[in-house]
């Protein structure tokens, strides 16, 4: 099959769009790894719960999802806080193996809760821009798409000069790779541990409300999505920002080629093929430092 | 200024201290020496509130902080520079001596950079260098000037001789002297027992988890028992 050249520039743009939210979803993950070493399996479900809440304002407030981001991303700042420091870290002891199951557990409880109370229908909203495109060149981008691009970007390098400049940023880094060192500097570590996981859940909620418009949701509709976001966090370097930012583009190009070349539904192939070769050659990743 | 009493600490079935008496009076340098696995470090982690006291008194300004957290000693102006110096590796030079005042003189950021770069001139021509790249000694300076950078009222201070070259043990030890004799309060633990005691006002030996010798640095210096036990002599 010959690909003209146009196509193939269209599914790269399109890849990078996709891209984007990936990397945002991946961002919150490997922020969590980076900062308290688990694996948060709970993020695919929360991602899920944050989509229901941008689904519920849109449809029984009417605000819609780019609206509801400036509540719902404080709002499971919050959720993602509160669920640190009173259940995931009470209920673990500080050990490592008792958070993975914390968060397996929560993950289970979310998500079966959702699908007991909506059913796993699957429900889309109307978004006003949701048949809008742009014309680029030769390209035809959806404009809810393109919007959703440019907020995960901007809504990434916000974050990156948050850890950067500011007092809690590099706190986090701090704990991050030297939590004795923190302490003794007077970090209140349980503290910085909530608000990483805060920050963490934030970037779902501003993912889902990004999504919504060009998306639907079903209770399961999370795991999807965070099974990529895991690749890419391996594929960035377990806990490295600009990692999962490149990381999330990068798969997000391959989804959207490997689509192309052998169907939308063998899309995902190609991710996998990426997933196993970094950990076959290269398992800090691309952007993480050797162990 | 720190006064403690009867302290017991330990890591799970593991007593290490088995009541610790001390006492660091303003203006001080006391040494706190012993060998490996004697507790020293224990103390410290102890006094600092990063593991649970399990008896006894720490009263420090006269009020008591055995079961503060971490964060709650600090701001009290009870500063440790921990053994194994404990920077952060993947921030800059200037970034580890800000989170210094992360929890306290926050407000004499700038001035404390500027004092803690006169004192450690070598970290002023590597302000923006990955900590992590720095040499051994260049690391235990950059974790006393971190210590420095939350305007200390008492510094304790961790085996900061351990792993760096005759030279700069001396350099080290000089620097400490200096820094109290600016008036800040020093407690120093420390193998180091020769050095230490040359420097230190009074000091207190520790073996498996006791005082078992304290008194004037000057007269332990002389005493025969310690003589023999750590001098070798």
């Amino acid at each position: 099959m010959l690909l003209s050249s146009d196509i193939l520039i269209q599914a790269v743009a399109n890849g990078l769009l996709t891209g984007a939210i990936y990397a945002l979803i991946a961002l919150g993950l490997t922020l969590i790894y980076g900062v308290l070493h688990i694996i948060n399996f709970a993020h695919g479900a929360l991602l899920t719960a944050a989509l229901f809440a941008a689904f519920f304002a849109d449809r029984v407030l009417g605000i819609d999802p780019w609206i509801s981001v400036f509540a719902l991303a404080p709002a499971f700042f919050a959720l993602g806080y509160l669920l640190q420091r009173l259940v995931v870290w009470p209920a673990s002891r500080g050990e490592d193996r008792a958070i993975l199951l914390v968060t397996l557990g929560l993950a289970v409880i979310i998500e079966n809760g959702l699908l007991f109370q909506f059913r796993s229908d699957t429900r889309t909203i109307d978004h006003p821009f949701g048949f809008d495109v742009v014309e680029l060149g030769t390209m035809l981008l959806a404009t809810t798409r393109v919007v959703a691009f440019f907020a995960a970007i901007g809504v990434a390098a916000a974050l990156f000069v948050f850890l950067a400049m500011t007092d809690t940023g590099r706190a986090i880094r701090a704990v991050a790779k030297e939590r004795l060192g923190a302490e003794l500097s007077g970090v209140d570590v349980p503290h910085i541990y909530a608000v990483t996981f805060g920050l963490g859940t934030a970037c779902l909620a501003v993912a889902a409300c990004l999504l919504l418009p060009s998306y639907y949701v079903t209770p399961q509709v999370g795991n999807a999505f965070v099974l990529v976001a895991f690749t890419i966090v391996v594929l960035g370097g377990m806990g490295s920002v600009p990692g999962a930012l490149a990381g999330g583009l990068f798969i997000g190009v391959v989804e959207s080629i490997s689509g192309l070349l052998y169907g939308e539904t063998l899309g995902q192939l190609g991710i996998f093929l990426i997933f196993i070769l970094v950990l076959l050659f290269r398992p800090q990743g691309l952007f993480g430092a050797k162990a | 200024m720190l006064d403690v009493t009867g302290l017991r600490a330990g890591y799970g079935p593991a007593e290490v201290l088995r009541g610790i008496d001390l006492t660091v009076r303003a203006g001080e340098i006391v040494a706190v020496l012993g060998a490996n696995g004697a507790g020293k470090t224990t103390l410290n982690r102890a006094i600092s509130g990063v593991i649970a006291v399990r008896g006894g008194t720490i009263r420090f300004d006269d009020e008591d902080i055995a079961g503060s957290r971490p964060a709650a000693i600090v701001s009290r102006g009870l500063i440790h520079v921990p053994e194994g110096r404990r920077i952060f590796p993947n921030m800059s030079v200037r970034e580890n001596l800000v989170m210094g005042s992360y929890a306290r003189a926050r407000a004499n950021r700038a001035r404390n950079l500027d004092r803690v770069f006169a004192t450690f001139p070598r970290l002023a021509e590597r302000t923006r260098q990955a900590a992590g790249t720095l040499s051994g000694g260049e690391q235990q300076m950059l974790a006393i000037g971190r210590g420095l950078m939350a305007e200390p009222r008492l510094l304790i201070l961790d085996e900061p001789s351990l792993g760096l070259s005759p030279l700069l043990v001396e350099e080290m030890f000089a620097l400490i002297g200096r820094i109290n004799a600016e008036g800040l309060s020093v407690m120093l633990v420390e193998q180091n027992v020769v050095q230490s005691l040359a420097l230190a006002h009074r000091a207190y030996i520790i073996e498996q988890g006791e005082i078992v010798l304290s008194g004037a640095a000057e007269a332990l210096a002389a005493d025969p028992a310690l003589q023999k036990a750590y001098l070798g002599l």
